[in-house]
């Protein structure tokens, strides 16, 4: 009897070894479609071969020297393609033989990290940026990008064949961006792990509440860019960021699958290992001369609630002072209402409701269910029960989460 | 999903007789691996059990038996936690690993709030209705 599904462990071995195989790929066909094509007819051949052969010792070398083969085949049995593919043959066939451990083993990195600033090139769609990054570097199937993100799986793989071709069109270049740009285009990356994160944090849309599984997905992804760019101090903030809010996961839904607030929180049950991991991730954001980036800050921010035994001994005033550093370096209405719960905590509701109310006219809260939710906290502390009633009320037509609706209209309801 | 490995302790491990350097080195180079691919959440290499103790524990009677302790099978030298999105990612992992010489490696997967479900313990229901409570009464003075 076999310990476990040859099948199942064939895909593991994939789920490791595609992002190096495809990264290594596309720096030798300089095309991502083409490599994850190549990528997959590779894996389609283990699959044939690996049952009966055993997974050979080096699988990720197996990969790749099948799939430079398949290479060469492809563009030599295809003269009547475009010349760019013509091009591409003479190039291949000029080049030494290619060192398949040396293209695996890619020891700092650099080709995996060109591949994740392709996959969130500013060329692409957030959209596709999102589902090609889980897709190339996640290594997650386009059925799992699709169950993660409640949209059908052809939506998502017309996504990702959109984006390569969009890519192919522009000759995104295969490279890590240089100078000045290289912070733009790493805060660019940045942004695609943190909205997968916050997708699986509290979800935009569906029944479920929070998904744990794409906040790991994210977290894992972004601890491979930290890996990757060590000495960039943002990455690591948002590493930290992301490792401190996912300790507080299993105390965020109740049994039924309710949210459970910050401040209500079981707070035995946050994870001490992530907040452990994420404060030795803010330290090195700081330590790298990051303290004042838009992830550092948040993650301090997150980090004053991690070091608070109960919700009372939270320290309000320091929370107060980041969130007035984090709208000076990254102005937005959502960090000032975020501010505005702050100074509420630390000064209390009647100083917070003129900051809130500052915000009623502004268009990009417009349709944002936490702006009515925390003008209604605020009322309901200052005893304007009815005007709370109506503002919980507007927070439930607002949001698209089922769970937070529910728990908006008993807010609503409890406004007697 | 996570998992934790459990290194068992030999001979060398529990006379506090170090790795040598080929050993270390191909260990560091695995850690790199696991840390690079976002998988390794902590790991860490045990003492030998001489320095360590057992308390035995009878009604309210605690008996503190100093370290070493005989079943070195037995005994844990070691340990990662990793994170993975399955079983079979976490033994094609354990597989790359550097041992050799008959070395047997567990690897146990770590429990994760859903795995208790309904059958979440008395316990640990009654503080949940607790703090469920608890969090009605603070949303009620709100």
């Amino acid at each position: 009897m076999t310990a476990t599904d040859p099948h199942r462990a064939i895909e593991a071995v994939f789920r490791i070894e595609s992002p190096k195989l495809i990264a290594g790929l596309t720096r030798y066909v300089r095309d991502v479609g083409l490599a994850e094509d190549l990528a997959q007819d590779a894996m389609v051949a283990a699959l044939e071969r690996w049952p009966e052969t055993g997974v050979p010792e080096k699988p990720g070398a197996w990969l790749m020297a099948t799939a430079k083969r398949r290479a060469i085949d492809v563009v030599r049995r295809a003269p009547m393609l475009e010349r760019k593919h013509a091009e591409l043959a003479r190039e291949l066939e000029a080049r030494e033989a290619p060192d398949f451990d040396e293209a695996l083993d890619d020891p700092v990195g650099d080709d995996l990290l060109r591949l994740m600033f392709i996959a969130c090139h500013p060329v692409l769609t957030t959209d596709a940026r999102v589902a090609l990054t889980l897709r190339l570097i996640g290594s997650l199937t386009t059925a799992e990008i699709a169950r993660a993100f409640l949209v059908p799986e052809a939506t998502v793989a017309q996504r990702i064949v959109r984006a390569k071709k969009t890519l192919a069109d522009a000759g995104v270049p295969f490279e890590v961006p240089r100078g000045d740009e290289l912070a733009s285009r790493l805060a660019g990356v940045a942004e695609v792990i943190y909205l997968v994160f916050n997708e699986g944090y509290s979800a935009t849309a569906g029944e479920d509440w929070v998904r744990p599984g794409l906040c790991e997905d994210a977290m894992r992804l972004g601890r491979v860019l930290a890996e990757l760019a060590p000495g960039e101090s943002e990455v690591h903030g948002l590493v930290a960021l992301m490792e401190i809010q996912a300790s507080r996961l299993r105390a965020r839904t109740g049994p039924s699958g309710e949210p459970i607030l910050l401040l209500d929180q079981n707070r035995m049950l946050w994870d001490r290992l992530l907040i452990a991991r994420g404060l030795t991730a803010l330290a090195r954001a700081e330590s790298l001369g990051g303290a004042r980036g838009p992830y550092a800050l948040q993650a301090a921010i997150a980090a004053c609630h991690a070091r608070a035994l109960t919700g009372d001994a939270t320290d309000w005033a320091r929370i107060v002072t980041l969130y007035e550093e984090l709208g000076r370096v990254a102005p937005s209405p959502v960090v000032e209402l975020n501010r505005a719960v702050a100074v509420s905590m630390a000064s209390g509701p009647a100083a917070a409701l003129p900051l809130v109310d500052a915000l009623a006219n502004e268009p990009s809260l417009r349709a944002y269910h936490h702006l009515p939710s925390v003008r209604g906290d605020l009322l309901v502390k200052l005893g304007r029960a009815r005007e709370a009633r109506r503002e919980f009320e507007r927070a439930a037509s607002l949001t698209r989460n089922e769970r937070e609706r529910h728990l908006l209209l008993e807010r609503a309801q409890q406004c007697a | 999903m996570r998992f934790m490995v459990l290194v068992k302790a030999d001979k060398n491990s529990e006379a506090g007789i170090l790795p040598n350097q080929k050993i270390l080195s191909d260990m560091g180079k695995y850690n790199e691996e696991l840390i690079k691919a976002g998988v390794m959440l902590a790991g860490e290499g045990l003492q030998p059990s001489s320095k360590g103790a057992r308390v035995r524990f009878d009604g309210s009677k605690r008996t503190v038996t100093d370290g070493p302790f005989a079943e070195t099978k037995e005994l844990v030298a070691g340990f990662w936690i990793w994170q993975v999105k399955s079983r079979e990612e976490a033994i094609e992992w354990l597989k790359r690993a550097p041992f050799d010489g008959g070395t047997e490696i567990e690897l146990r997967q770590v429990f994760e709030m859903e795995d208790f479900g309904p059958a979440l313990t008395p316990e640990l229901r009654a503080q949940e209705e607790r703090h469920r409570e608890q969090a009605e009464q603070n949303a009620a003075k709100r």
